[in-house]
């Protein structure tokens, strides 16, 4: 059976790997979505700090030999971190700001930070070798499945829908959410406010490297590997809603679907497919598919 | 004053109005040249600052400076856009009084810069691109290119796959003019030889996934899959190849394009085996030894790749025939460059061919299993020279309008 084309089985295989792209782009814009709607910044550093969670998990694996499973747990904290201070010392000044401000500080750090990794690393980028426990692949008949690619999949919609849970349905998300609403009040119940706005920008930060690590052992660890996927992944959470956690995440795994059939039925157009998508949304719906408008 | 003192003021007087006509042929009393690379994107670590840096090490060994000439180095980040390229090519040539550009990785910023040199009279020399269209239709007497093409890669490659039974092809091209020519000269090598292109798909440059274009080429049943790309396009094909169990499946890739610092990239493991066309490698004799040796502290500890043989070789010669014309017109230099024979401990002796084409030979190589390797950067073994006049297109096949 053909659809268009192509045997239907070809198609699983596409929509199984847009599946997958679609797992990256989800854990990336959910970080962005859960900065963007607790501190109001549009964090342009995302991509770079995604590349820094691979960097760090190379650079354990090679230094310290400290191998995936750990960088795992370890890069997020190490990268965020670095978020924490970038918070205090930078962001938190601009809060009373026009986005803008904070949309050129982070873009501003981001070509930074970018361009020191190419002047001590250069641009065709490190291996990170596949742990072993993931070596081969399933073969599902219509197509053949690396274990790893697998494992993305089951990773991102844990941490996704964990992320989503946290803010959405727990007491600390209420919290959260109320402190970007009326922090004053907040403040005065007692909830020390910047500070859990400090750690939310960590938090954020956080998961875009664990999105670093887990992308290291599929492609090169290169100074450049954020830089066009911010762009995309920006798309993606202006598409879901600026804000909005469960439109980040739906928004990811569906448009890496719509990108991966575009590599099969116009490939030339695959990355503008997305860009195409927003502004279709843009036009019909101004605050995104699940944004509200305000 | 003494006869003797006489007879050194009169000399000194003579060299120095020998010198001045000397120099009044090069413009502005400078040869200016100007490196366009990539600083910032995928074809960095291949060209990039190793490109400044070959290009400094070839006036400095050129010694024209010593002779009374005056040589100014500058450089600049095209990123890969053909618009950003053509304006920082005309704003050098019109206000910065650059005579020549140098290296432009990316056919499709070189074939622009080909065309801007060429109305402004100026020289071109190209390391960088491939596309084996800079010496076919759109040669121009303002350019030297210098080191490989596209047509030199499918007859390397491509055709020693096809000869040892790869006679089915899928293509995965970069979706611009490198790409295309890559695959246009590749396709003809394996329609030659009585193979047969099954399929072909056209990714964006600078792709990151390739998964979905490694299904397609899968599906295809093809026994070779071409990757008609460059840089970090081919090592994330690679990588992502062997996730997909392309070879173990029993295909195999072809990588028509692929530089020492792409199989540094990767490493052994994922590279041993793979068959690469190159004209320069950096471990060939004492004398490229030599000159890596002084390269790598210049760019990071990298070995040089060909392209920055190519910049080192080219602005040698180029500097040659500046001082044996005493002047930096562009037609006239070029036309010179053709005329003298080349040498340098690079490329050896070779020759310039009327449509910009430079002739030295090409070496098959195989990257080295890890075991093989003694350390790092060394990579590969040479399995065949392609002698010079077989390794590049013959000149009556490239309807070049230069030659007639």
């Amino acid at each position: 059976m053909e659809i268009f084309g192509i045997p239907t089985q070809a198609l699983f295989g596409q929509l199984l790997i847009g599946l997958i792209n679609g797992a990256f782009y989800a854990m990336l814009s959910l970080g962005l979505a859960v900065i963007f709607g607790l501190l109001n910044i549009i964090n342009f550093t995302h991509g770079a700090q995604y590349m820094m969670g691979a960097f760090c998990a190379w650079f354990f694996l090679e230094r310290f030999g400290i191998g995936y499973w750990w960088s795992l747990l370890l890069a997020p904290i190490v990268i965020g971190a670095t978020g924490v201070v970038i918070e205090r010392t930078m962001l938190s000044r601009l809060y009373k700001l026009d986005h803008l401000y904070g949309l050129l500080l982070t873009f501003g750090l981001a070509l930074i930070v970018q361009g020191v990794f190419t002047n001590f690393y250069g641009s065709s980028g490190q291996p990170y070798r596949l742990p072993p426990e993931f070596a081969g692949a399933f073969d599902l008949g219509f197509m053949f499945l690396p274990k790893y690619r697998a494992w993305v999949i089951v990773a991102s919609l844990i941490v996704c829908l964990g992320t989503w849970f946290v803010i959405e349905r727990t007491k600390l998300g209420s919290y959260l959410r109320a402190a970007t609403e009326n922090p004053a009040l907040v403040q005065a119940f007692g909830i020390n406010v910047p500070r859990m706005i400090t750690l939310t920008y960590g938090f954020g930060v956080g998961l875009a490297a664990l999105a670093g690590v887990m992308a290291a052992p599929i492609y090169q660890v290169s100074p450049q590997m954020g830089a066009n996927l911010i762009i995309v992944v920006f798309a993606v959470v202006v598409i879901g809603g600026m804000g909005s956690i469960l439109g980040a995440i739906l928004t990811g795994f569906g448009l890496g679907i719509v990108e991966g059939l575009t590599k099969v039925f116009y490939p030339e157009a695959s990355n503008t497919v997305i860009f195409v998508v927003m502004v279709l949304v843009l036009l019909f719906k101004p605050a995104g598919l699940f944004g509200r408008e305000h | 004053m003494t006869r003797f003192k006489r007879n050194i003021l009169g000399l000194a007087v003579a060299a120095s109005l020998t010198m001045g006509v000397a120099q009044a042929q090069v413009s502005d009393n400078l040869i200016k040249i100007g490196v366009l690379t990539d600083m910032s994107s995928l074809y960095t670590d291949l060209a990039g600052a190793g490109s400044v840096a070959a290009a400094k090490m070839a006036i400095e060994d050129s010694g024209i400076e010593k002779r009374g000439f005056k040589v100014e180095l500058i450089s600049a980040d095209h990123q890969n856009k053909p618009d950003v390229g053509s304006a920082i090519a005309r704003q050098w040539y019109d206000t910065d009084k650059v005579d020549v550009i140098v290296d432009v990785p990316n056919s499709g910023v070189a074939l622009a810069v080909n065309q801007i040199t060429k109305d402004k009279n100026k020289v071109f020399l190209a390391s960088g691109p491939a596309s084996s269209d800079l010496t076919g239709k759109a040669c121009s007497p303002n350019t030297v290119h210098w080191t490989y093409d596209t047509w030199m890669l499918a007859n390397g490659t491509g055709g020693a796959i096809v000869k040892s039974g790869g006679d089915t092809w899928f293509f995965l091209t970069a979706d611009y003019a490198f790409g295309h020519a890559l695959e246009r000269d590749t396709e003809a090598v394996v329609l030659k030889n009585g193979g047969k292109v099954l399929g072909k798909v056209r990714a964006p440059l600078n792709t990151q996934d390739f998964s979905s274009f490694l299904l397609q080429a899968q599906a295809s049943k093809a026994k070779i899959v071409g990757l008609a790309n460059a840089g970090g396009d081919t090592t994330n094909s690679i990588k992502q190849a062997a996730e997909f169990g392309i070879v173990k499946g029993g295909q195999n890739l072809a990588g028509l394009l692929v530089f020492l610092t792409d199989v540094n990239a990767l490493g052994l493991p994922t590279a041993q085996g793979l068959i690469v066309t190159n004209t320069f490698y950096w471990d060939k004799d004492d004398q490229t030894r030599a000159f890596s040796k002084r390269f790598a502290p210049l760019d990071k500890g990298i070995h040089p790749t060909m392209v920055h043989a190519g910049v080192y070789a080219s602005v040698l010669h180029y500097l040659k025939s500046v001082e044996a014309l005493k002047s930096d017109d562009g037609l006239k230099v070029v036309a010179k460059m053709k005329e003298m024979p080349t040498d340098d401990p690079l490329f050896g002796k070779g020759t310039i061919r009327a449509d910009g084409r430079k002739i030295h030979p090409a070496y098959l190589m195989e990257v080295k299993k890890p075991a093989e390797s003694k350390g790092p950067w060394d990579y590969y073994k040479v399995r065949a020279t392609i002698p010079a006049d077989q390794a590049f297109r013959p000149l009556k096949d490239g309807d070049c309008p230069l030659v007639k």
